[in-house]
């Protein structure tokens, strides 16, 4: 099987070829080749291992010359990181990249070689994980030629600079695919180094000074987590002399100390990467970057690397301190972001958050280490991926093609730009509307934490599902809204062919996700937890299948006849209610002046009520201090 | 054929007036005179109410106000003026701002007399106006039943309401 | 399903609308009379629904008929789930979609006074949210299963083990009933600061659709109020009768007895006596299990 391998070195070696074309247009249709060679790359990978009889298949054994090339792309890294840093004159932050680098260097290069299991491993969850990123990501590229075009022409103040971001896109792939095939658990930290690095590079694409200082902070936090996770495999290995991601969860489910203190070091690393509190910030600060790099960072890819981890190492957290934390630090975020999203009126913002919150739910779930959990968390990713980058991208070319990303501004969009007001519904509606996967996880989620008797748990997702439908909705009412303004259909044609192709497939995929999730869960979800646990129970009975399909058959097919019998009954219509005061057209009223008065409706943010930054200082300050204390403990375990 | 006159649901609005009818017709709403037994409801919006009752007299400001709430009342619908301002401008009717009784602006089915109305005839008034919805309902119905023959199976499309 | 489910979703179908009117009529019959007035006839609300119905048809918008047609199916449908014996926690998330769904009908119009209490009627699925999927975990704890046929058929009774739980869910079903003092998005009654609150541009046949929709989810709210004491016992369903008579005689006291508080009081009491109330309920039940 090459699959793998070329899924993993393709995109890399598309990016100096992306950097080499200078004509935009020629670079769109090599991006789209490109893109398409991965998606048939990555369902090629699919079929071909579920035709071998999907059992988890191991390769490359010996790898002495990948390994030093690895060594030395780890060391350029580490020379690029420092410039960089120096540069900018952030000193510190380099040595977070130069501690980690030469630890990993000097181990390898004095150290008896250790024993790993393989170098690649495609197992389901692998599978999984190369599906999104093929999938999800390549789409996000597709949209990027489109969207890469409208931003640089509305953003005349920056630099074009697109063939260096597409060839950032096309690394932050290849190192994706790297980082969730490997067995090798000093391929993954390579991996993991790759993309924290290409991640600061996107985010600082504008070269703005607010840019520059957010990709510090993603810097700096990502690495942070490096630090940690090459501690952890440093240990690991010293101690074990192994250096197998299997092993390692195989060892520490044993109970042998030295694995136990990797998986929580690794763990830690994990959260860093998936923005979990207290490193939340850097996840809201990418927000500068151009739509497809945050579409890339938050949905497929970025911090989807932490869960995947988590999700690896759930086995091993199960009732322990590590999982204990992870699930309090998960369910904290999942609460706490949910609310800080509702005083945000900034589609992006209210997105990124949201994200935090959902990733969050999911560290919960890896955390409780309990399969009922990491079926609902598996369930949570897949269609988080989809809806999410959903609707990065329409916010996106909302904001193109009307200049806003202010939810306040997309009152009555359904009406002024259909299609990407029904995408945004329907993305938003997936979020956490009944029938919609994510629900259906919610659901799995606290029956199984209440299964374990975790009570903050159910406390964290009962009240954290409130906050989060409460921001949803009032989004989905302002786009559905009747236009206060002038709600003349805008110009559509300013949304590109690309990103309406992304755009749809991502919508049909969503549907099909929902339609086909009871099929999923019998034929790849369960297999998988099998691999991972030994064993799987059946978390969604038959009546509630029943149920989930009787609800999606109403929810589609009601408002559709609903609208139809509306439309033909024999109705008057009135004006609005505004105490006789209406001028007529719904949109002003008469004031005492006798002139007329523009409406402006809008939405509560709670702004006197919830302070987002002092608010997420706090957060910081209780996660910080849980953080603090168990990494003490786990200091403590190593002097011990 | 609906019965309707069990549920007539009131909007009052307050055009120029001196605010002793509207204190009398909130009277009706009391424990001693209580009109909620009729059914009666004080609803304040003109979307759901049945019967328009006007206090006091119509003047420049108001009466696009007047029209436009009017207007918003579903059919079918009946008018009651309350007061002698209601039914002829009263004691502001020279006042250089005022247009008169509230027949200057809309069809006034019920005069209700009194300065000001006592809740007794404010009550008196709203049960003749209760029969009178009765049977402009029954007509509305013959109307629609009449309509739909003639349109058939055409589709229904946008019907100018007033 | 079995038959004994079919039947009771037929009637449930078939009655509820006239349990929910029935109760309204009471109410509002018992409130009078607590004001020394003598009050409608008790069968005011269909009198009323009878009328509207008998109206000329009116809108703002086309989508605000078919919005409220998809409330009134998943409001069905939810007590579907519900007396058919199924899942209860799916129930209430089906539930909620419902309450979304009402959002919609009402914020679609983009009329002032149903923009501002429908953002209020948001903060009340909010602030009751937690509270009803709570009033679920407690009931799996105890019976070990959401399947509302077999709580029902269990042999505990159900308020001893959840006094907490039952308090906190008795106190949002002030805000899911719109009682005083947490009628903050609108009311049964004129008083209403923002006119008729989310009902604003509801008029004739719309109204009749939400009044009708508002019954069904009374008799589901009564439903579950009526699980906390059912058992495989027969007599228990004279008990749970009374006990729903008793929560809503409760609940009629507190809207005639209370005034409106702001929406900031009605979150912060509710999300905390929640917490207090059903936290400490549950986990005492955890640690007992």
């Amino acid at each position: 099987m090459a699959i793998p391998v070329f899924l993993i070195l393709f995109p890399l070696l598309c990016a100096p070829v992306m950097y080499l074309i200078t004509n935009n247009r020629l670079r769109a249709y090599v991006t789209y080749g490109a893109a398409a060679v991965i998606m048939a790359a990555t369902i090629a990978l699919t079929v071909f291992w579920v035709r071998n009889g999907a059992v988890p298949v191991q390769l490359y054994k010996e790898t002495a010359l990948a390994d030093h090339i690895i060594l030395i792309a780890e060391i350029l890294l580490m020379v690029l990181v420092t410039a960089l840093c120096f540069r900018h004159k952030k000193y510190w932050i380099s040595l977070l990249s130069i501690v980690p680098t030469l630890m990993i260097a000097r181990q390898e290069l004095t150290g008896t070689k250790p024993m790993t299991l393989c170098h690649i491993y495609i197992d389901h969850l692998a599978v999984l994980m190369c599906l999104i990123i093929g999938i999800v990501g390549s789409l996000i590229v597709i949209y990027a030629a489109g969207y890469m075009y409208g931003y640089h022409r509305h953003r005349k103040d920056i630099r074009d600079n697109r063939r260096y971001f597409f060839m950032l896109l096309f690394i932050f792939l290849g190192a994706m695919f790297g980082f969730v095939l490997s067995e090798s658990l000093l391929w993954i930290d390579f991996f993991w180094e790759v993309t924290s690095v290409c991640s600061f590079l996107l985010i600082g694409y504008t070269k703005e000074p607010e840019a520059i200082n957010n990709s510090f902070r993603a810097l700096w936090m990502n690495l942070l987590g490096g630090v940690a996770l090459a501690a952890g495999i440093i240990y690991f290995e010293t101690s074990v002399n192994c250096v197998s991601l299997h092993k390692l969860i195989e060892y520490a489910q044993l109970g042998v100390l030295p694995a136990v203190i990797a998986v929580a070091l690794v763990a830690f690393a994990a959260l860093t990467k998936a923005a979990q509190l207290p490193f939340s910030t850097w996840l809201m600060g990418a927000m500068v970057a151009p739509t497809p790099s945050s579409a890339l960072l938050h949905s497929a890819t970025m911090v989807k690397a932490g869960i995947y981890i988590l999700f690896r190492l759930a086995p091993a957290m199960g009732n322990t301190a590590t999982g204990n934390v992870v699930v309090f630090i998960g369910g904290f975020t999942f609460f706490a972001a949910s609310i800080m999203a509702i005083s945000q009126s900034d589609g992006k913002k209210v997105l990124a958050f949201s994200t935090i919150s959902n990733l969050g739910l999911m560290t919960a779930c890896a955390g409780v280490g309990a399969h009922e959990t990491v079926w609902a968390g598996i369930f949570l990713m897949m269609f988080h991926s989809v809806s999410k980058s959903l609707l990065f991208q329409d916010v996106g070319a909302t904001e193109n093609a009307t200049g806003s990303r202010d939810i306040e501004d997309m009152h009555g969009l359904l009406y002024r730009l259909p299609m990407l007001g029904f995408y945004m519904f329907i993305g938003i509606a997936a979020m956490f509307l009944a029938p919609f996967g994510m629900l259906i996880s919610k659901w799995s989620a606290l029956k199984a934490a209440v299964d374990r008797s975790n009570i903050l748990l159910v406390l964290f997702i009962t009240y954290g599902s409130a906050t989060t439908s409460f921001y949803w909705t009032k989004w989905m009412g302002k786009i559905i809204s009747r236009s206060h303004e002038t709600g003349e259909r805008m110009d559509e044609t300013v949304t590109g062919k690309s990103e309406k192709l992304s755009l749809t497939l991502h919508a049909g995929m969503m549907i099909a996700l929902c339609v086909l999730m009871p099929w999923l869960s019998t034929h790849f979800v369960d297999p998988l937890l099998v691999e991972m646990f030994g064993k799987f129970a059946n978390v969604l009975p038959g009546t509630i299948l029943v149920m989930m399909v009787l609800i999606m058959c109403l929810v589609f097919a009601i408002p559709v006849p609903a609208y139809l019998y509306a439309k033909k009954q024999q109705t008057n219509y009135k004006l609005n209610y505004m105490s006789g005061i209406n001028t007529g057209n719904n949109n002003a009223f008469v004031d005492s002046f006798g002139e007329e008065k523009k409406l402006w409706l809008s939405n509560y943010y709670f702004d006197r009520l919830i302070r987002p930054d002092k608010m997420m200082a706090y957060c910081q300050l209780i996660t910080a201090a849980v953080l603090i204390v168990m990494l003490s403990f786990i200091l403590g375990g190593v002097l011990a | 054929m609906g019965k309707v006159k069990k549920s007539p649901w009131v909007l009052h609005y307050d055009g120029s007036s001196c605010n002793g009818c509207d204190i009398e017709v909130l009277a009706c709403m009391t424990p001693v005179y209580d009109a909620e037994r009729f059914g009666i409801i004080n609803t304040g919006d003109p979307l759901q109410a049945d019967i328009f009752l006007i206090t006091g007299g119509i003047n420049t400001q108001n009466q696009a106000v007047v029209r436009q709430l009017y207007d918003q009342m579903p059919r079918p619908k009946v008018v009651v003026a309350v007061g002698t301002c209601a039914c002829t401008g009263g004691i502001f009717k020279e006042c250089y701002n005022i247009l008169g009784g509230a027949d200057t602006t809309l069809p006034v089915d019920i005069y209700v007399p009194g300065c000001a109305a006592r809740p007794q005839a404010i009550i008196d008034g709203l049960v003749q106006a209760i029969e009178l919805f009765q049977k402009r309902s029954n007509k509305h119905d013959a109307i629609e039943r009449r309509h739909k023959e003639e349109e058939g199976k055409k589709a229904h499309g946008k019907v100018s309401g007033e | 399903m079995s038959i004994k489910a079919v039947i009771m979703v037929i009637s449930y179908i078939i009655l509820a609308p006239f349990a929910g009117g029935l109760m309204e009529g009471l109410d509002r019959k018992i409130s009078a009379r607590m004001q020394g007035r003598i009050g409608p006839p008790v069968l005011q609300p269909f009198y009323d629904v009878r009328k509207l119905m008998n109206k000329q048809v009116v809108a703002i918008g086309v989508l605000q008929l078919a919005l409220l047609l998809c409330y009134l199916t998943l409001m069905i449908f939810t007590g579907a789930i519900f007396f058919a014996g199924s899942d209860l926690l799916m129930c209430l998330f089906v539930l909620s979609t419902a309450s979304t769904f009402m959002y919609f009908a009402s914020v679609v119009t983009s009329s002032p006074y149903n923009t501002i209490a429908s953002s209020r009627e948001l903060i009340q699925i909010m602030t009751y949210e937690p509270a009803v999927l709570l009033a679920g975990v407690g009931f799996y704890l105890v019976d070990g299963t959401f399947s509302v046929a077999g709580i029902a058929a269990s042999d505990t009774v159900m308020l001893t083990r959840t006094p907490g739980l039952f308090a906190s869910f008795v106190l949002i079903l002030l805000i899911k009933m719109r009682k005083s003092p947490f009628d903050v998005s609108t009311s049964h009654h004129a008083h209403q600061e923002l006119v008729m609150g989310v009902k604003t541009e509801m008029g004739a046949q719309n109204l009749a659709i939400f009044t009708i929709t508002e019954w069904y989810e009374t008799t589901i709210l009564m439903g579950i109020v009526g699980l906390f004491v059912v058992t495989s016992n027969p007599l228990s369903y004279v008990g749970a009768a009374l006990l729903c008579a008793a929560v809503y005689f409760f609940l009629i006291i507190a809207d005639n007895a209370c005034a409106r508080v702001k929406w900031t009081q009605m979150l912060q009491v509710t999300w905390l006596f929640t917490l207090f109330a059903s936290g400490v309920n549950l986990l005492i039940l955890m640690l007992i299990r």
